[in-house]
């Protein structure tokens, strides 16, 4: 009984071959891993972490649909995740506004998805993969969107990150200065609702966040540099991801459940660094404050 | 000290008016700042200094009358301009140092990576070192205390070298040493760089060594002048419409009887405010 139980959570047999027919799959979540990395910081500090999960439930309704009417699952869950990005960017500048704009979308985009699959007459697990990850299953012209979507997104991402930086952390002066910031804005929502759609194939609507946000939030409590912080949000992404497929191979289980578990594990531990980081407090501060006692 | 340019006015008000409904603001504001220039904004709450910094910023549109910067009417936004916001403390996930915040102010607006070029890097350090920061440039921002940050706000606006400083009440919730310190940064700078000022406070005392002009708005009327001229017992009470008294000793100036929330209408100070940002 109990060796049933951990059999079906950890399998290794066969792992060689059984590596061997998902490594397109372990490529496609490492990308993966490269944009939820990337674009996190920056759903930290615009506060939209919320966002994430409400584009991610309309994501869900347009892949559904598409499943429904037979059509490309990853392109019905961008255009279901683009058009609530849009909307919320649009609608929802101030944060009060957004957040009861994203609690409206939520639950209308979660029911529409629902319809939709309870009149999709086919193959069971590919309803529940939506909602709890799939990427094993996903096939080659699909993982071709994905890879080519993440591309647009970290190439977005690179060519808007310093003005992006500057509007996310400081609205007022970014304008001040300049700097299109509704324009930027909108770019970010857009690229926000690609990289929501293309998650959502691996980890499931439900748990985009473990993606989009967890390594990003385990980064920012163990550095400030502008630098390290995507770079360390990339690897705790990608390992998060990558460790997640490779452990869930061999047992019967959706990859979701392991990928958020390393993905938590990795946020517990920087909480615990960045705890004892502040109580010992930097060189320099902890000088400061002595020189000006 | 910035020779020829003296002939030509930073900014130049004309005729400018300001109303929401049928509240005034201000009306018929002409005034023009000169490079070097320090002009103090002052007056009660709800008469318009901060849209007056928004109209400025091209935020804020003009119920009559032009707002020219360097010759030309306002834009949103100009890399010309410096700018200090109302002291709000950066959010405590912000991740970036102190010093990444003044690079934001000379290379902030351009696209790519947040690397710096040397010379930038170079600005910076120059810039920490001016604002006394150089031992903290390293700390994360959030990390600082409320006058470390306004210090590395000064450091951010004039990092770019701008023609003109928009300072709007950038002394709120400093102690009198912070309050001291930040005024004469400010003031170091606009004599280094012939940087016009233009500073939006309440209170005038920790800028009053500093001040060329003052520009005193209040009951929909507005007085521009010396600080000798514009503070006087006469004027006030004149602009109050009521006995206003005001005492000058040993270098500071004193306002009494001044209506208190006279041309305070709460409601639209919040409409002219982003939300989350408290008065």
């Amino acid at each position: 009984m109990g060796g049933d139980f951990w059999s079906q959570i950890f399998g290794f047999a066969d792992y060689g071959e059984l590596l061997w027919l998902v490594k397109n799959s372990i490529l496609a979540g490492a990308l993966l891993g490269v944009v939820g990395g990337l674009i996190g910081p920056f759903v930290m500090t615009r506060d939209l972490a919320f966002a994430v999960h409400g584009v991610s439930e309309l994501s869900f309704a347009g892949a559904s649909a598409a499943l429904l009417f037979g059509v490309n699952v990853v392109a019905g869950s961008i255009a279901g995740s683009l058009a609530a990005a849009i909307l919320i960017g649009i609608l929802g500048a101030k944060a009060r506004e957004r957040n009861s704009i994203i609690a409206v979308l939520m639950p209308f985009g979660l029911g529409l998805g629902i319809l939709f699959l309870s009149l999709y007459g086919g193959r069971s697990v590919n309803k529940f993969g939506l909602l709890t990850g799939q990427i094993v299953s996903v096939d080659n012209p699909q993982l071709l969107w994905l890879v080519v979507v993440s591309i647009v997104v970290i190439a977005g991402l690179l060519v808007i990150w310093r003005p992006l930086t500057f509007a996310s952390v400081d609205e007022d002066v970014a304008t001040a200065r300049g700097v299109p910031v509704r324009t930027l804005s909108l770019v970010f929502m857009v690229l926000l609702g690609l990289a929501t759609a293309v998650s959502i194939q691996i980890v499931g609507a439900l748990l985009v966040l473990a993606l989009l946000v967890t390594p990003a939030a385990a980064a920012m409590r163990v550095t400030s540099s502008p630098l390290l912080t995507p770079v360390l949000s990339v690897v705790f992404a990608v390992v998060s991801v990558v460790g997640g497929i490779l452990l869930a191979l061999g047992g019967g289980l959706p990859i979701s459940p392991y990928v958020t578990t390393i993905s938590f594990l990795i946020y517990l531990v920087c909480r615990l660094v960045g705890w004892r980081r502040e109580k010992s407090g930097p060189g320099p501060r902890a000088r400061l404050s002595k020189a000006a006692a | 000290m910035t020779g020829g340019r003296n002939s030509t006015p930073v900014l130049s008000l004309s005729a400018a008016s300001l109303s929401f409904g049928e509240r005034q603001l201000w009306h018929n504001l002409n005034l023009e700042v000169q490079p070097g220039e320090f002009l103090a904004v002052l007056g009660p709450n709800g008469t318009g200094k901060t849209s007056l910094i928004k109209a400025i910023l091209g935020q804020q549109q003009l119920t009559g009358g032009t707002v020219e910067f360097l010759g030309r009417p306002v834009a949103r936004g100009s890399r010309q301009i410096g700018y200090i916001p109302q002291q709000k403390l950066l959010d405590r996930s912000t991740p970036l140092r102190a010093r990444d915040v003044v690079a934001l102010g000379v290379d902030g607006h351009r696209w790519g990576l947040p690397v710096s070029s040397r010379a930038v890097k170079a600005r910076v350090d120059e810039v920490l070192e001016s604002v006394g920061a150089t031992d903290y440039g390293n700390v994360p921002v959030a990390m600082l205390s409320g006058g470390e940050q306004q210090r590395i706000r000064v450091g951010q606006s004039i990092a770019a070298r701008p023609r003109l400083l928009l300072c709007d009440e950038p002394l709120l919730s400093l102690d009198l040493h912070h309050q001291r310190s930040v005024s004469e940064l400010i003031d170091e700078q606009r004599t280094a760089l012939g940087t016009a000022v233009v500073f939006v406070t309440h209170d005038v005392n920790p800028i009053l060594p500093f001040v060329d002009r003052v520009l005193y708005l209040a009951g929909g009327r507005f007085r521009v002048g010396t600080p000798d001229e514009v503070l006087r017992s006469e004027v006030l009470s004149y602009m109050y419409d009521t006995p206003v008294e005001v005492i000058r000793s040993r270098g500071r100036v004193a306002v009494l009887g001044a209506p208190e929330g006279y041309g305070v209408h709460d409601h639209l100070e919040h409409h002219e405010r982003p939300s989350g940002v408290l008065g």
